[in-house]
C-alpha cells in the first residue's frame, strides 16, 4: 500500500525515499556506462554531429567501438551522452514513436523539431516520476529546406541553436563554436571546426577517446550520378587512400550519412610538456 | 547500510530576469533571453515571454522545463476541455487578463508539493483597455501590481522603478491604484535602462532584451542588445 501511494504520487522527496523497499531499488540513482560529449552545427546544407565512440564504466574505459549518434525517422539524427542503457531505451520509444508516424501513410513525417519535443517530454516526464533517463540529447535535422538543430537534458531543459553540445562540450566545445561558427559553413568548414573542439575535448576531457564517430545526410554527385552518401562512402571505402577511422554523420535534405570510424592527429610535443617541472623545481 | 540518497536535483535554475509595468492604456512586458546554467551560458537567444491569450503575456525566470510545462498547461487549459470546462468555447470569448491572473495562480498551487520552479509576471489590458500586472511566487501566490519584477535581477531592479515610476508604491494601506502616469515611450526607455544597469552586476541577466509592448492597437516587440559577459 504504501509502496503504491509512493508511486504514484511522487509528492515530496523525502517522502519518495522513505518508500517501501522494492519501488526504490527501480529508481535511477547514478549512471553506470556512459557516454561523453556529442557536438553539433548547422552548416549549409544541414546538420553535422561528432561523438566520440567510447563508453565508460567509470573511470574505465569498457567499450570502444559504440554508436553514439543513430538516425532517427527520414529527416533527423540523434546523439546521446550519459547512461548507454537508457540511450538505447529512448531509441525504442523512437522506434515506436516513427513507427506509429509511418503507419499514418499519409505521406507527412514527423521533422526534428517534433522528434526533439516529444523527447523533451519524454525526458520531463521522468524527471517528474524521479527516475531519470541519465542522459544529454542532441537532436539535428533538416525538412523541407528547414535546418534544425537542439538539445535536451536529463531534467528537461532543451534549446535550440546554430550549435550546441553536451557535458564538457558545453565548457571546452562551446566558446570555439561561438567564436568560429558563422551561417553557410561548407562541409569541410563544418568538418574541420567539428575536428578542432574533439581534439580540445580529446586533450583535456579524460573520458574522451581518439576515435570519432561523425553523421551526416547528402547527396552527391559521384560520375554525374546522384548516389546517397552512405552508398559513396562504402565505395569510396574500397579506395586504399580514403579516410578509415573516423566518423562523422551529416543530415541534409537528402538524408543520413554516418561515416567511418577514424581518429584524430594529436601533438604532445609542446616543450612545457617535455620538461614540465623546469619552472618550480621539486613539483610534480 | 543507509538509504540510497538521489545524488541529482531535480531542480535547476537557468537565470535570467523579467519585468511588467502598467500604464493608463497599455502594457510593457520584457525579459531578457539568456539562458544559463551553473557558470555556462546555454543559449543567447530564448525567450522568456509567451503569449497566454489575446490580452495576456507571461514572462517567467527559474527552471526553465517547468517554464515550458507550465506554458503548456496555461495554453491547454486556456483551449481544452478540463472537467468538461472549456473556456473559449464556453464562454465564446478569450480568457481576460484577471482571469488568467486567478488560473495562474491555480495552476502553481495545485503543485503545491512539488511545485513549478518559476518566476512570473503577468502583463496584459484588463476588460477596460487599462494596462494590468500581475505578480507570482512559485506556489501561486498573487496580487494586481502597477509594476513588477521577477527573477535573478529582481533585487537589483525593483528598488529602481519604485523609486522612478512616480506612481504610488504597491506596498501603501490602503493599496492604491499602481498604475503609472508615465507614457508608453517613457516606460520603454526605464526597462531598457533597467536592464542595461541589471546586466552590469547580475552574470545571468544579459545577451538581449524583447520587450513586449501590448496596447489598443496590438502587440509589438522591441529587441534591445545587452552585455554579452
Amino acid at each position: 500500500m504504501l509502496s503504491k501511494l509512493a508511486d504514484s504520487t511522487p509528492a515530496m522527496p523525502g517522502l519518495m525515499l522513505a518508500s517501501a523497499a522494492g519501488s526504490d531499488s527501480q529508481r535511477t540513482l547514478y549512471p553506470y556506462v556512459t557516454g561523453t560529449s556529442v557536438v553539433g552545427i548547422k552548416y549549409k546544407d544541414g546538420i553535422l554531429l561528432a561523438a566520440d565512440m567510447g563508453g565508460s564504466y567509470g573511470s574505465t574505459l569498457r567499450y570502444k567501438t559504440v554508436e553514439r549518434m543513430k538516425p532517427v525517422g527520414k529527416h533527423s539524427i540523434i546523439g546521446a551522452s550519459g547512461e548507454l542503457s537508457d540511450f538505447q531505451e529512448i531509441m525504442r520509444y523512437l522506434d515506436e514513436l516513427i513507427l506509429n508516424d509511418n503507419m499514418w501513410d499519409d505521406g507527412n513525417s514527423l521533422g526534428p523539431k517534433e522528434v526533439l519535443n516529444y523527447l523533451t517530454r519524454v525526458m520531463y516526464n521522468r524527471r517528474n516520476k524521479f527516475n531519470p533517463l541519465w542522459n544529454s540529447l542532441v537532436l539535428g535535422g533538416i525538412k523541407n529546406g528547414k535546418k534544425y538543430l537542439g538539445t535536451v537534458s536529463m531534467i528537461g531543459v532543451h534549446y535550440e541553436d546554430n550549435h550546441v553540445a553536451t557535458g564538457f562540450g558545453n565548457h571546452l566545445a562551446r566558446p570555439i563554436l561561438r567564436d568560429e561558427w558563422h551561417d553557410d559553413m561548407t562541409f569541410e568548414e563544418g568538418v574541420k571546426l567539428l575536428e578542432k573542439c574533439m581534439r580540445v575535448l580529446l586533450y583535456r576531457d579524460r573520458s574522451a577517446v581518439n576515435k570519432l564517430q561523425f553523421h551526416s545526410e547528402t547527396l552527391i554527385n559521384v560520375n554525374d550520378k546522384l548516389l546517397l552518401l552512405s552508398t559513396a562512402f562504402e565505395w569510396l571505402s574500397k579506395m586504399p587512400k580514403f579516410y578509415t577511422h573516423k566518423q562523422i554523420a551529416k543530415i541534409t535534405e537528402e538524408g543520413v550519412t554516418i561515416s567511418q570510424p577514424y581518429s584524430l592527429k594529436t601533438f604532445w610535443g609542446f616543450s612545457a610538456f617535455q620538461n614540465p617541472t623546469v619552472g618550480a623545481e621539486g613539483s610534480w | 547500510m543507509t538509504k540510497q540518497q538521489a545524488n541529482w536535483s531535480p531542480y535547476d535554475n537557468n537565470g535570467g530576469t523579467c519585468v511588467a509595468i502598467a500604464g493608463a492604456d497599455y502594457c510593457v512586458i520584457a525579459a531578457d533571453t539568456r539562458m544559463s546554467t551553473g557558470y555556462s551560458i546555454l543559449s543567447r537567444d530564448y525567450s522568456k515571454i509567451f503569449q497566454l491569450a489575446d490580452k495576456s503575456l507571461m514572462a517567467s525566470s527559474g527552471f526553465q522545463a517547468d517554464v515550458r510545462a507550465l506554458q503548456k498547461v496555461l495554453a491547454a487549459r486556456h483551449l481544452v476541455s478540463y472537467l468538461s470546462f472549456i473556456y473559449q468555447h464556453q464562454h465564446n470569448k478569450q480568457m481576460s487578463c484577471p482571469a488568467m491572473a486567478q488560473l495562474l495562480s491555480n495552476t502553481l498551487y495545485y503543485k503545491r508539493f512539488f511545485p513549478y520552479y518559476a518566476f512570473n509576471v503577468l502583463g496584459g489590458l484588463d476588460s477596460e483597455g487599462k494596462g494590468c500586472v500581475f505578480t507570482y511566487d512559485a506556489v501561486g501566490s498573487y496580487e494586481r501590481v502597477g509594476y513588477s519584477s521577477q527573477g535573478s535581477g529582481a533585487t537589483l531592479i525593483t528598488p529602481f522603478l519604485d523609486n522612478q515610476l512616480k506612481s504610488p508604491s504597491p506596498l501603501l494601506l490602503p493599496a492604491k491604484d499602481a498604475v503609472t502616469p508615465l507614457s508608453e515611450s517613457e516606460a520603454i526607455d526605464l526597462v531598457k535602462t533597467c536592464f542595461a544597469s541589471a546586466s552590469e552586476r547580475d552574470i545571468y541577466t544579459g545577451d538581449k532584451l524583447e520587450i513586449v509592448i501590448l496596447n489598443a492597437s496590438g502587440i509589438r516587440r522591441e529587441y534591445l542588445e545587452l552585455r554579452k559577459d
